[in-house]
């Protein structure tokens, strides 16, 4: 194996207020995740999986552990601009059109027009929403417009894409669909995805792996391959070893242990108060 | 999906009957309020007497009740007032009324355009320091705060002495009421962003500079323009109290004390000039609204407020 996209290596996260220990959101997370892989990270909600991913990511810093990513530091990565996001809502800006949003990372990295222009065309159409570039994001559904956030996202050719339930306030029918789409997209492209969701049967259907975590403080408990072939598709659901496969995450989360509404709430808040107080 | 497309097409034209439509209410509550006030004047006004003649001209109605409040110094008839705004302006003047006012009520709205355009600069300016560093937040806007509790009328004074009695101290007046509103709109405006288009950016590595241009200016002209409708107004306030004690004697204030002297003899130049300065500030506020619409245009909620 190659030298790996990411490496975490023993992995903290913990939250205090003041000097008042609130919660560990994250213990002891090490994973390797190799270039072209989709790996998944699954785990009741406020096991601290939206966390990791922005570790991963340094829009948070560990409390203790080492993000590596391409070989560098999590910031040095970052400000090499090797990351995409996606996030649960599109988060469009609404005054700018479907075009000048996917146009914004790259007049952030300082693309000359042309270049801008021909590259959302082109990012445009593969998420099949160019007759749709002078629109404004409110005229589009829920899934146009996180089609839009992924164009966004992949525009720039980011290294590794970090997507945080992306297609969790969806409907079953429109998720179905964003997910074979998401899979096309990542098998045309070749981009390493890190994914979190709560969604078993998404997990299985995207991912090379699924990296399942337990409830506070949120720990990798068990890494699953999905060894389903390739490509798949919509029979991909109805084949045995997928039916195994969901039971299998299902009865490592199971194990993961179970989960009281109060600490739910804890964590949930704490990371609410730790995104909002780091961006600032 | 094609759907979408037709709805937004399909909303233009029904906004443009909306704002029409809101036009004729405007109309319709000016005759309401007419109504109500020559009403009024016809149960329980002064005799009347035929519209623009002299005491002592033959009585055409005679209203059943007496009521101080709305006798002909109190409250002019609406055509009397209407009739000496054709009148000469002054004594020897060859304006009339409304002449001499629309010019004068243009003089004013230049010195609180100029005052308007510095106050809201300055409060862009002042709270794009705050929302940068809470440090100088919490030491400084105390002090924007309480610069508005000083009462206008004693500050203008001030001002006068020191810059001399003319445009510039007026200027600075109507600068004073307008920065404020903007500064506190856009403390909160420059943090309305969505946190994780605060997360996107950062993740493109983006510059203060460029998160400040892209996301968080943006994100707040909705409050802006709030603030401007404000401070578009009061900045006409500004001004007009501002001419009055700079002395300035092209502008609505001078007219207005003028008037206010003259009052006994004439009220209807008064109601005249209290009319203009309404119009002045409703001619204001229309500009900035107009400018909203343009620059928000596309938004959803764009048309409201």
């Amino acid at each position: 194996m190659t030298a790996p996209v990411v490496r975490l290596t023993g992995v903290d996260k913990t939250f205090s207020r003041g000097d008042q220990l609130v919660t560990t959101a994250l213990a002891d997370i090490s994973l390797d995740i190799a270039a072209g892989e989709f790996v998944s990270l699954i785990g009741p909600s406020g096991c601290g999986k939206s966390t990791l991913l922005r570790v991963i990511g340094d829009l948070i810093e560990p409390s203790r552990g080492e993000v590596i990513v391409n070989g560098k530091p999590a910031r040095r990565a970052r400000l090499d601009r090797d990351y995409g996001m996606v996030f649960q809502a599109p988060v469009l800006m609404d005054w700018r059109t479907v075009e000048d949003n996917v146009k914004l990372p790259l007049e952030v990295l300082g693309w000359d027009p042309a270049r801008r222009s021909a590259r959302t065309r082109e990012m445009l159409d593969l998420v099949d929403l160019g007759e749709f570039r002078g629109h404004r994001p409110y005229q589009l559904s829920g899934g146009m417009q996180q089609r839009v956030a992924i164009a966004r996202a992949l525009a720039f050719e980011p290294a590794l894409l970090l997507m945080d339930e992306p297609f969790g306030a969806l409907d079953e029918m429109t998720r179905e669909r964003m997910n074979s789409e998401v899979l096309r997209i990542w098998e045309r492209t070749g981009t390493t995805i890190v994914f979190v969701t709560h969604s078993i049967p998404e997990a299985v259907f995207l991912s090379t792996r699924v990296a399942v975590m337990s409830p506070r403080p949120g720990r990798i408990t068990k890494v699953i391959g999905v060894d389903l072939p390739r490509p798949r598709n919509e029979l991909s659901r109805e084949s045995p070893r997928y039916f195994e496969l969901v039971t299998e995450v299902r009865e490592a989360l199971r194990a993961g242990g179970g989960l009281g509404l109060d600490d739910e709430i804890v964590v949930a808040s704490a990371e609410r108060t730790m995104a909002e107080g780091g961006i600032g | 999906m094609a759907s979408a497309a037709t709805a937004a097409r399909a909303t233009a034209p029904r906004r443009l009957s909306g704002g029409l439509r809101g036009l004729l209410f405007v109309i319709l509550v000016l005759l309401a309020i007419a109504v109500v006030w020559e009403g009024a004047k016809f149960l329980g006004g002064v005799p009347w007497r035929e519209p623009g003649a002299g005491p002592g001209s033959p009585i055409i109605h005679r209203p059943p009740f007496k009521w101080a409040l709305v006798n002909d110094l109190n409250l002019p008839h609406i055509w009397n007032i209407g009739i000496a705004l054709t009148k000469p302006f002054e004594r020897n003047s060859d304006n009339n009324l409304a002449q001499g006012l629309f010019s004068a009520a243009l003089y004013t709205w230049r010195e609180a355009g100029i005052g308007f355009i510095a106050g809201a600069l300055l409060g862009l300016v002042l709270a794009t320091i705050f929302v940068h560093s809470r440090l100088l937040e919490r030491a400084f806007v105390p002090y924007v705060i309480a610069s508005q509790t000083i009462p206008i009328l004693a500050l203008t004074p001030v001002v006068a002495f020191a810059l001399g009695r003319n445009v510039l101290a007026v200027v600075v007046v109507a600068t004073y009421l307008t920065f404020f509103p903007v500064t506190i709109a856009m403390i909160r405006g420059l943090r309305s962003y969505d946190p994780r288009s605060m997360e996107l950016m950062r993740s493109y590595a983006a510059s203060p500079w460029q998160i400040y241009w892209k996301l968080r200016l943006p994100a707040s002209l909705p409050y802006f323009f709030t603030a401007l409708k404000i401070s578009a107004t009061a900045s006409i306030v500004g001004a007009i109290i501002g001419e009055d004690v700079g002395s300035i004697q092209d502008g609505l204030g001078r007219v207005i004390t003028t008037f206010n002297q003259y009052y006994v003899t004439g009220p209807e130049k008064l109601w005249a000039a209290i009319f203009f300065a309404a119009l002045l500030g409703g001619a204001f506020f229309v500009v900035v609204r107009t400018t909203e619409v343009i620059v928000l245009r596309g938004r959803p909620g764009a048309a409201a407020g």
